[in-house]
């Protein structure tokens, strides 16, 4: 009973009463990212509501939730593509305004639901990202190389045209174009949405072991509860712009007993 | 350099007054124009009507005034008109945006008056050498072709860049995302819009001459001055044109694309591939 009692603590429901409750962040582990009451609003709609999170450092995070929970919106929060309307953002423990944006931009990298190919080859793509770094130096070669490596692109593509990809590549490439920066933390927005099941599942390996072999804090938004599942350490679940439970993936999936959550959680078995 | 003089054979020529009586015959044009537009039901033929009046009208009462400033003696006036001038052209080419401002108002208004005074100047200065520096001869009617110029430039860089940004939304903020300033992120749309702004001049360079002929090199030798000395004009004028509208475009362009961006470097468009 005292086992099932812990269990329970770790998943925490988060209703209209309790939002100052955060995510329990294991000791030991540097938070990346901290919220604290964070509200969004786009064309007057409230998107995301009173927010309070502690990211952990080095862990793949999963953001689920029905359409118009909010994921995308808080998401875009955290590289600063938008400033929410309300509450405060830490990231390492600075305020995310404090750092100058470009810089907070570099080591948070973003991978759209959507590639985008720049004009060019995938060199060309990788090689825009390294001189944004600031560092387009003499081994650039060995760097894109490296970064294709990391993604698992043959080096033969590299002299490709951009459009002249497979979805699940130029999702790659982006993915490569976004490490060349070398981020702590890859934001990724429903990554495989427009994949196969059988190029996600390889894409989601591929972020997995970047996470375990760089070190690589993940916070990706999907629609794919399986995915989340079996990729992410933690799971978030969002519902109108609130968290309606979070906690390790296992025990979100595992023992909520929201009953809405539920239905939510088993609606892909 | 090129120093002009008045045609001694203008007034060895005689030039065919056009009466008002013949200014009503050519009215029968403009019923041929909108008898083509009421056959095919265009919906157009109340617009022509209202055009050709509005000509009539427009041109007369330029008329009158460019009578009244031609024979103007005092600086001041001078420069009252030419602004009375860049700034109806400032207003016309915000009004053909999607989306006016008043920053963009400033911005069009700044960008022309730069481009067609540096130009007034350069031109007034070295080239024709007016004496005085604002007879109203010469510097009126070059300053409205450079306007005229600069007023289609502006629109259609600023209309382009618009829609350029709009279009690439994904492009530009995966940029941002990589940590790129605005300028490297807007670079794309910048270029666009840069190329179809100076495009129309380009071709105009191209053509001059051969596909089509300059309507103030026509009206100067319908009015009796030599083509030798008209074209020598004309060539002043479409030089003045595109530097005008190389300046006029990129000051608009370089400026208007700050106005898509926060101090953050945040897109300003709504992104439409984000979902809540």
């Amino acid at each position: 009973m005292k086992e099932v009692t812990e269990k329970m603590a770790s998943v925490q429901p988060h209703n209209d009463a309790s939002t100052t409750d955060t995510l329990p962040v294991p000791t030991g582990l540097t938070a990346a990212f901290t919220l604290k009451g964070v509200r969004q609003v786009k064309a007057g709609i409230t998107v995301v509501d009173d927010i309070e999170l502690a990211i952990p450092h080095g862990e793949i995070i999963a953001l689920v939730g029905p359409s118009g929970a909010g994921k995308t919106s808080l998401l875009r929060l955290l590289n600063r593509l938008d400033d929410p309307v309300g509450g405060e953002i830490f990231y390492r423990a600075r305020h995310i305004t404090q750092y100058p944006v470009q810089a907070l931009r570099r080591k948070v990298g973003f991978v759209f639901q959507t590639p985008v190919m720049f004009p060019g080859t995938v060199r060309d793509n990788l090689h825009v990202a390294l001189a944004l770094s600031g560092e387009p130096g003499q081994d650039a070669d060995k760097r894109i190389a490296e970064a294709l490596e990391l993604a698992e692109l043959e080096p033969a593509l590299c002299d490709r045209a951009g459009d002249r990809l497979s979805g699940g590549q130029k999702q790659r490439v982006n993915i490569a174009r976004a490490l060349m920066t070398a981020p702590d933390v890859l934001l990724m927005d429903e990554p495989t949405s427009a994949l196969d099941p059988e190029t996600a599942d390889r894409l989601m390996e591929t972020t997995r072991r970047l996470s375990r072999e760089q070190h690589l804090t993940v916070v990706m938004v999907t629609h794919r509860l399986s995915e989340a599942r079996r990729t992410s350490d933690r799971t978030i679940v969002l519902e109108r712009g609130r968290i309606v439970a979070s906690g390790s993936t296992t025990d979100v999936f595992g023992s909520t007993t929201n009953p809405r959550m539920r239905a939510f959680l088993d609606s892909e078995k | 350099m090129l120093h002009f003089v008045q045609s001694s054979t203008t007034a060895s020529r005689s030039i065919i007054d056009v009466s008002w009586f013949d200014l009503g015959l050519a009215c029968g044009l403009m019923l041929i124009a909108i008898g083509i537009a009421r056959w095919q039901g265009l919906g157009l033929a109340q617009r022509f009507v209202i055009g050709a009046i509005r000509t009539v009208v427009q041109l007369v009462l330029v008329g009158y005034v460019l009578v009244y400033i031609l024979a103007l003696d005092s600086w001041y006036l001078v420069v009252a008109a030419l602004l009375i001038m860049l700034m109806v052209a400032t207003k016309a080419a915000v009004n053909r945006q999607h989306e006016s401002s008043h920053k963009l108002l400033m911005i069009t208004g700044v960008a022309m008056l730069v481009a067609s005074g540096l130009t007034l100047l350069y031109i007034s200065t070295l080239v024709v050498r007016v004496a005085p520096w604002y007879n109203p001869q010469y510097v009126i009617p070059l300053f409205g072709m450079i306007v005229g110029s600069t007023m289609n430039a502006a629109a259609i860089a600023a209309e382009r860049l618009h829609s350029e940004v709009t279009a690439r939304q994904a492009e530009i903020e995966a940029y941002l995302a990589l940590g790129a300033s605005y300028q490297q992120a807007a670079q794309q749309p910048v270029r666009q819009a840069l190329r179809a702004a100076l495009i129309p001049t380009i071709n105009g360079l191209m053509v001059v001459g051969i596909v089509t002929l300059p309507g103030m090199m026509t009206g100067q030798i319908l009015a009796g001055v030599s083509p030798l000395i008209a074209i020598r004009y004309q060539i002043v004028v479409v030089f003045m044109q595109a530097a005008a509208v190389a300046i006029t475009t990129a000051i608009v362009t370089l400026w208007y694309r700050r106005t898509f961006f926060t101090p953050a470097l945040q897109l300003k468009l709504q992104t439409s591939a984000s979902t809540a």
